[in-house]
């Protein structure tokens, strides 16, 4: 993986145009799959680097950018053949921080069509492939964000988080991956699925990179009426945490020994761990189910062909057009969801569903508060296994139950991270790392210090 | 069992019940709902006052305006509504190709205010019709065709409209006649005016829906009919429609119609089984919104009202009851009177005489021409209408000459005092009009002769030789007046 500091040292003595052609190349000759979109301004940007025109803390740094984050210029597409001729009119709040830092934006990551998916394997674009075993699958839905940064075809990334969007191809890949409290990055420019849990965030080698990126994109917008309204600053504490290890939250046996590893190292950094339940969480996945459903249901209507995306070229009238363009240009997960959704929002079944689900939710948040009462962060595995094989997952219940561990926190709306703490049988493992809201930098002191005590050889080893 | 039975008959007592939803756009905005798109399309191209947000492109969020919200609930209290301090915007879910999303951000089960009535007259008395609630919401955009609707090929959309701030107001089913229910929306349209957040003469300003239902029949919607004499219209046609259907002994179907404004008539969109499920939840890029702000901020600045207007009117100015009530119906119109009349009144002149002139003069010749006081306000000046009434009040004009002036004013513009030295409209003094009629009386001993003997066209002979020595300029009360007195 390069980091940011490696990619820096070469821009001494090397021309940044000369690194991100090299760059390029790579990608060009990648199994990856990482990219559905690569940018032909890269190098332009690049070369005003070299003629030192480019400034910022990103500056002349390769970034890329998950295909649900709208570039201007430049096509996006969420994966879908819905969108797979769509160009943006506009950048998303956190593109346009990246051009004002001075990032170089390489292209935009392969994806679960429309961030529906665990293992990317929904694109349209077809499967990311993982850089740690080409036969299995990346995670998702940012699994091409989590790739480009593990096969070193990218600097650093950013993924947006639905229910564990990020926190899932960072574990996968071996990266690290941060969904930040709900507000704190402006999702103006974030094409929906599921408006009310989703969050944009930073993937990157290292957590010193991860800060970075995320002191960037992290602000005030108000063009986006959920935005907290306040950035982010890191800063460096030295501090002993209570640390809860919540029981639900579990994983395969070889998980969860690398797990119980890195329990160890925590205390014997000085940290107190102990054992928290949290009652609510058996209902957590469904209530997810439900409520991110029935948003995309509604956020995925304006796909109909009249004013972008897929279209057809002859007449017809309204309903059987639109009903033709949605079942040519989008798969069949993003339908069942679409159904689904619909389903659970209609008249008779929106108090059985949709309202209960959000009392669900109001119980998920109570967990937590009373929780972060006793502990100051909160550990998890962030999978309950380490990447699958391809096609491994066939069935779509067992896939949406892989998301068990991630999707809680996204119904709270509190940051959690995933940081890379080991292999098992040489995949990657994450631990999920979760705070109160707006405990960034809680989080990230405490991965700090995890990440600087690991067996470094380990986590860090080369494809 | 027996009870309900009772209740029914209350409900049904009258014979025809009338609801209404009205669609307002707050077009005096500057702004869209969601947007920082401009309002002031009504002239210009399709497709150039839109936006990312408007557009509903994929991304783009939407944001209140909160000026749209203090509009807004300026109108729901001057409707005497209860605006609830705490009010959530919601998704419409339905299909529509003039809808860019998809769907449409509405307001479903927290509405900016509930309750509310207006005051019409009713009969001998007056009829508050209740309120049900009121709601904000955004207007699609506007489906175009080339030539005709059923010839045209194909559907152009026009996405300028998208995003308008619209205001719903929907009554409880309480109007008992088509009539009822023009007055409503009369009544309406002139508090809106009040308000100064709308302006009635601009296309798709209102809109209506309107539900009715005869004694043991079917509910009725009558969907988006575009004026209020389209209200009355299709009311009125629906009346006797289902009246037809019930003396045919058949039934009248619960059903959403629409009405056709070319042949007066309504046909049939959907049955009860059609009706859509517009799956409403939460809007979840918007937050709620907390108008305690905005409501106390607002509360005691509402503007009078025409109802207060009215009785303020009389007891000021002293003037009849029923010119007040004309007045009060067009707020410039009222303004234009009280400037003439506060002017007027420092010169002891009845103010009877200032509120006809402006209800009834210069009404009608504003109605005549298709202009309003805002026109007279440019052209006619208050202080040019009291240089009219004074000249008039003292003799110095008739009221011919004072028509005349206004008339000309209305039609080519210029000042009253240039008019009158232009055209000599100045009356002539009385000294000089006893003279001529002395001359009249003298020349026609014929038609004396007859007048005294009752012929009373022999008088009106006289006077008309004293107008034609004036060239109209003599007042012909005045020179009657005369000629009786010389006679007498
Ligand atoms: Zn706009």
């Amino acid at each position: 993986m390069i980091s940011v500091t490696e990619w820096r040292e070469r821009l001494e003595s090397e021309r940044c145009s000369d690194m991100l052609s090299e760059l390029l190349e790579r990608i060009g000759e990648s199994k990856l799959n990482a990219y559905v979109t690569l940018s032909e301004d890269a190098i332009k940007t690049a070369e005003l680097y070299d003629r030192e025109e480019l400034k910022g803390k990103l500056a002349g740094i390769p970034v890329a950018v998950k295909d649900c984050i709208t570039t201007r210029d430049l096509k996006t597409t969420c994966s879908s053949r819905i969108l797979h001729n769509y160009i943006p009119p506009f950048d998303a709040h956190v593109v346009e921080r990246l051009r004002e830092e001075g990032a170089i934006i390489i292209g935009k990551t392969n994806m679960d069509e429309f961030a529906m998916g665990t293992t990317t394997e929904t694109s349209y674009f077809g499967v990311v492939r993982n850089p740690h075993d080409l036969e299995r699958v990346a995670g998702g839905s940012s699994g091409g964000s989590g790739a480009v940064i593990a096969g070193d075809e990218a600097v650093l990334s950013l993924g947006s988080d639905t229910g564990g969007s990020i926190r899932c191809p960072a574990s996968f890949c071996g990266v690290v991956g941060l969904k930040g409290t709900y507000g704190l990055v402006s999702r103006y420019g974030l094409i929906p699925y599921a408006n009310s849990l989703e969050q944009i965030g930073p993937m990157a080698s290292n957590v010193h990179d991860l800060i970075l990126l995320f002191e960037v994109v992290a602000g005030k917008d108000e063009r986006d009426s959920t935005n907290a309204g306040r950035g982010f600053r890191f800063e460096k504490k030295e501090k002993r945490l209570r640390v809860g290890i919540i029981k639900e939250m579990t994983a395969k046996d070889d998980v969860m020994t690398k797990f119980n590893e890195s329990v160890e190292l925590i205390e014997s950094l000085g940290h107190s761990a102990g054992e928290v339940s949290m009652k609510s969480f058996k209902y957590a996945l469904a209530a997810y189910y439900v409520i991110a459903m029935s948003e995309a249901s509604s956020n995925l209507a304006r796909y109909d062909g009249v004013r972008y995306g897929h279209a057809l070229d002859q007449l017809d009238s309204w309903t059987r057009y639109f009903s033709r363009v949605r079942a040519e240009g989008f798969g069949d997960e993003v339908k069942r969801r679409i159904m689904l959704g619909s389903y659970a929002l209609s008249a008779g079944y929106f108090g059985k569903y949709y309202l209960k689900a959000l009392k669900v939710r109001t119980l998920v948040k109570n967990d937590f508060q009373r929780a972060f009462k006793d502990y100051d962060v909160l550990i998890s595995p962030t999978m309950p296994s380490t990447a699958f094989r391809i096609g491994e997952l066939a069935d779509p219940l067992t896939m949406y139950k892989m998301d068990v561990n991630t999707v809680p926190i996204n119904l709270a709306g509190i940051p959690a991270l995933s940081l890379p703490i080991g292999f098992a049988n040489s995949l990657p493992v994450g631990l999920q790392v979760m705070g109160d809201y707006f405990s960034e930098n809680l989080i990230l002191n405490f991965a700090l210090e995890i990440e600087e005590n690991l067996d470094r050889g380990e986590a860090f080893k080369q494809i | 069992m027996s009870q309900q039975v009772t209740g029914q008959r209350m409900e049904r007592k009258d014979e025809v019940v009338i609801g209404l939803e009205v669609h307002i756009q707050l077009n005096k905005l500057n702004t869209k709902l969601f947007c920082s798109c401009s309002t002031d399309y009504h002239e210009d191209e399709p497709n150039t006052h839109v936006c990312p947000v408007c557009l509903g492109m994929p991304g783009a969020m939407p944001v209140i305006n909160e000026m749209a919200i203090k509009f807004a609930v300026k109108v729901a209290l001057a409707l005497n509504a209860d605006v609830q301090p705490f009010t959530v915007f919601d998704r419409k879910n339905y299909f529509y190709p003039d809808l860019p999303k998809d769907f449409q951000i509405s307001q479903y089960d927290r509405p900016l205010a509930w309750g509310g009535y207006v005051t019409i007259e009713a009969g001998q008395g007056e009829k508050k019709i209740l309120l049900k609630r009121i709601h904000m919401e955004e207007d699609p955009g506007k489906l175009s065709y080339r030539g005709s609707i059923t010839t045209a090929r194909y559907s152009m959309i026009d996405y300028n409209r998208s995003g308008m701030p619209l205001l719903e107001i929907v009554t409880e089913p309480v109007m008992n006649s088509p009539k009822e229910a023009r007055q409503f929306l009369n009544k309406l349209r002139i508090i809106l005016e009040y308000l100064d957040v709308f302006d009635g003469s601009l296309e798709g300003a209102m809109r209506i829906d309107a539900n009715i239902s005869l004694k043991g029949g079917g509910r009725v919607e009558i969907k988006n009919i575009s004026s209020f004499k389209g209200v009355e219209k299709a009311l009125t046609y629906e009346i006797t429609r289902q009246k037809n259907l019930k003396r045919r002994g058949k039934e009248v179907r619960r059903e959403t119609r629409h009405f056709d404004e070319i042949n007066n008539i309504t046909v049939s969109l959907r049955g009860k089984e059609e009706e859509q499920d517009y799956r409403y939840f939460p809007e979840p890029d918007l937050v709620p919104v907390d108008a305690t702000g905005i409501i106390e901020e607002l509360r005691g600045t509402i503007p009078e009202m025409p109802e207060q207007k009215r009785i303020r009117l009389a007891e000021q100015y002293g003037i009849g009851e029923n010119f007040a009530k004309v007045l009060v119906l067009d707020l410039k119109m009222a303004d234009y009177f009280e400037e003439v009349a506060k002017s007027l009144a420092e010169d002891g002149i009845n103010l009877n005489v200032a509120a006809s002139w402006t209800v009834d003069v210069l009404r009608g010749e504003l109605n005549y021409r298709s202009k309003d006081f805002r026109f007279a306000y440019s052209i006619l000046e208050p202080a040019e209408m009291v240089k009219i009434l004074k000249y008039l009040t003292d003799g110095k004009i008739t009221e011919k000459s004072a028509v005349e002036i206004i008339r000309t004013i209305l039609d080519k513009g210029g000042n009253v005092d240039m008019i009158i030295e232009e055209k000599g409209l100045f009356a002539i003094a009385n000294s000089e009009i006893e003279k001529l009629c002395r001359e009249a009386i003298e020349k026609n001993p014929k038609a004396v002769e007859d007048y005294i003997a009752g012929k009373e066209q022999a008088l009106n002979f006289l006077v008309g030789q004293v107008m034609k020595a004036t060239r109209g300029k003599a007042d012909p009360a005045e020179t009657a007046r005369i000629i009786n007195k010389i006679l007498s």
